[in-house]
């Protein structure tokens, strides 16, 4: 089946504008780290994952927010394949949503494990990977991870576990955006040299560019099967990638553009996607 | 090294020790017609027993190194698949170092995650307070979602077991260090939820869990012996609480006395102060006889330090008989 790569992009920048329309229901969210991961869970659920109408069932793949802030860029994608109304988003963190600014798997349809404090999601992954590897599923466990959440102790508990287990049905992808809430990683407490920490953890890693569609879909489609190694993807990105007043900022970490500053934002993506 | 002193010992060759067998046996004998069964340990299948899981269903067994962190986030994510995960280790360190992991990835996602915390309270005696888990039931019971039990010997570790394979949500399970010795026969009731009245008296009652169940239970037969005679209660189920019984047995008495290997903060005697309070129970003199509650502990074996701080059946007698003479 031939891959429409033009439809991946477009959903790309949907996650992106309904991420500006729903932050401005809440007075305040995290936009760039939505942003630097947009391409990536759009390759995820619009291409890559095994996924059905049953947002429960067992052998589906499985999708981990560990930097669970992201979620309200995929509220949307999930609304949109069907797993719980779309008018659920239009009260997006209002008093009564199931929808908060990290994802709760009680509340969500389609949430495969709630998230909020970092460097907790992978080690949940690796339960997860071994759960499923137990019952025979075929189902893989995908967990994203911030960059700056590198630092967390606990990440690196996981690493070793998941190679000590040979757990080759789980995919790490850490959202190299090089800013954390302060600053820059490199000056807060550097996580360098990222690839080579995770090869020597035992993990099989895959350094990329995480905008580029086409190299998304080709490393998925290529991640060797049955190798009794983890996967890791080292996605390099850009944090507030596709508003050039948000790039490379640490600023727009947490914020709100209200008004015609979200009619601005939005149009400024349109015509980047007609380009 | 062939060993020549009767008193050596070495870790492959633990003695005897009855409640430190439970979990492996009961939970491999579970696990031998429940495939969801799967049990995790940090480097510490010798001290609780996991070991015999491991060699009965090494498939679903993982030893996760001394990452306790991880170990019950791991169990969280399995749980999430249709399993019903064990982790096992020092009480100290699940109380305290896992707090976060125990309340985001298991109470509020509301999964089947056991969480066995065994040498809880001083019982590690001389290896110090970072061994000791003095504030644990105060921790766990703060925690929404999470059921908190604490067993005080082989028989009723194993009914706790058997009964809450299926309970919803994870459960704190508060073990001693696994030489506990027998309160209860194989015959005597034991309910997850419910308390247990293991004796009955007109004059006072005690409430007790763990370890102090078998110090309570002396201490009231020597108190008999002199004419005072008391009630005993295995407060063992801290969550879900069995309110409608402890608030008749709150009602029978005059004065209560609670024993805990715990502090008097926090734990047992304060569960019971809020009953006492919700349910209006007024006219009961409620006594705390628990590890102090600004302190850590002096070194000594365990013997010696519940001597030290009253909890054993003589500390306990000394002080009941205090408060009778006020």
């Amino acid at each position: 089946m031939a891959v429409d790569y033009e439809r991946l992009r477009e959903r790309a920048n949907f996650v992106r504008t309904e991420t500006i329309r729903l932050i401005e229901i809440a007075k305040c969210g995290h936009y760039t780290s939505v942003f630097s991961a947009a391409e990536i869970i759009s390759v995820l659920y619009y291409h890559e994952m095994k996924l059905s109408d049953d947002p429960d069932w067992p052998d589906r793949d499985r999708f981990l927010m560990s930097k669970g802030h992201m979620a309200v860029g995929l509220y949307p994608i999930l609304a949109d394949l069907g797993y719980f109304p779309k008018d659920w988003l239009d009260s997006y963190a209002l008093l009564g949503s199931a929808l908060g600014d990290h994802p709760d798997m009680r509340k969500i349809p389609g949430i495969d494990f709630s998230s909020g404090s970092l460097g907790h999601n992978l080690s949940n992954g690796v339960g997860m990977a071994l759960g499923l590897r137990l019952r025979n599923s075929p189902a893989r466990v995908f967990v994203i991870m911030g960059d700056g959440e590198q630092n967390e102790g606990q990440i690196w508990e996981a690493a070793q576990a998941a190679s000590q287990f040979k757990v080759d049905n789980l995919v790490g992808i850490i959202d190299r955006n090089e800013l954390s809430l302060d600053g820059a990683t490199e000056e807060i407490m550097s996580i360098e040299p990222l690839a080579d920490k995770w090869s020597a953890f035992g993990w099989n890693v895959h350094v990329i560019d995480g905008h580029s569609i086409h190299q998304l879909v080709d490393t998925f489609k290529n991640l060797p099967q049955d190798s009794q190694t983890p996967q890791l993807i080292l996605a390099k990105t850009v944090k507030g990638k596709g508003l050039d007043f948000m790039e490379g900022t640490r600023l727009w970490h947490v914020g709100l553009l209200a008004g015609k500053d979200a009619e601005n934002a939005v149009a400024q993506l349109q015509e980047a996607e007609g380009e | 090294m062939e060993l020549l002193d009767k008193e050596s010992y070495h870790i492959g060759h633990l003695p005897a020790q009855a409640t430190s067998h439970v979990a492996g046996r009961v939970l491999s004998d579970i696990a031998d017609s429940d495939d969801r069964i799967a049990v995790f340990t940090a480097d510490l299948k010798y001290s609780n027993g996991t070991i015999e899981f491991e060699e009965r269903h090494p498939d679903r067994f993982f030893n996760v190194g001394i990452a306790e962190q991880n170990m019950v986030s791991m169990a969280a994510g399995m749980a999430a698949t249709g399993h019903i995960t064990y982790v096992a280790t020092f009480a100290s360190f699940l109380g305290l170092l896992c707090c976060e992991q125990i309340r985001t990835c298991a109470a509020y996602t509301n999964l089947p995650v056991r969480l066995l915390g065994h040498h809880t309270g001083i019982s590690f005696g001389y290896y110090g307070s970072s061994h000791h888990a003095t504030e644990d039931i105060g921790i766990m019971r703060g925690i929404a979602n999470l059921g908190v039990v604490c067993p005080c010997d082989a028989h009723s570790f194993e009914q706790a077991l058997i009964q809450t394979v299926d309970v919803e949500g994870p459960i704190y399970f508060r073990l001693g260090r696994g030489r506990d010795p027998d309160v209860y026969t194989p015959d005597m009731p034991w309910e997850y939820g419910k308390l247990s009245v293991l004796r009955q008296g007109k004059d006072g009652l005690i409430i007790a869990n763990g370890i102090m169940v078998i110090e309570a239970m002396k201490a009231a037969e020597i108190l008999s012996n002199g004419g005072l005679e008391l009630s005993v209660v295995d407060l063992h189920t801290i969550d879900p609480l069995d309110v409608d019984n402890l608030v008749s047995q709150l009602e029978s008495v005059d004065k209560v006395f609670v024993a805990e290997e715990h502090s008097t903060r926090g734990g047992v005697a304060t569960t019971v102060a809020d009953t006492m309070v919700d349910q209006n129970i007024a006219n009961v003199e409620l006594i705390r006889i628990g590890f102090p509650a600004d302190e850590y502990s002096e070194i000594a074996a365990p013997f010696y330090l519940y001597q030290h701080y009253g909890l054993d059946a003589n500390g306990l007698i000394s002080r009941i008989k205090s408060e009778y003479k006020k």
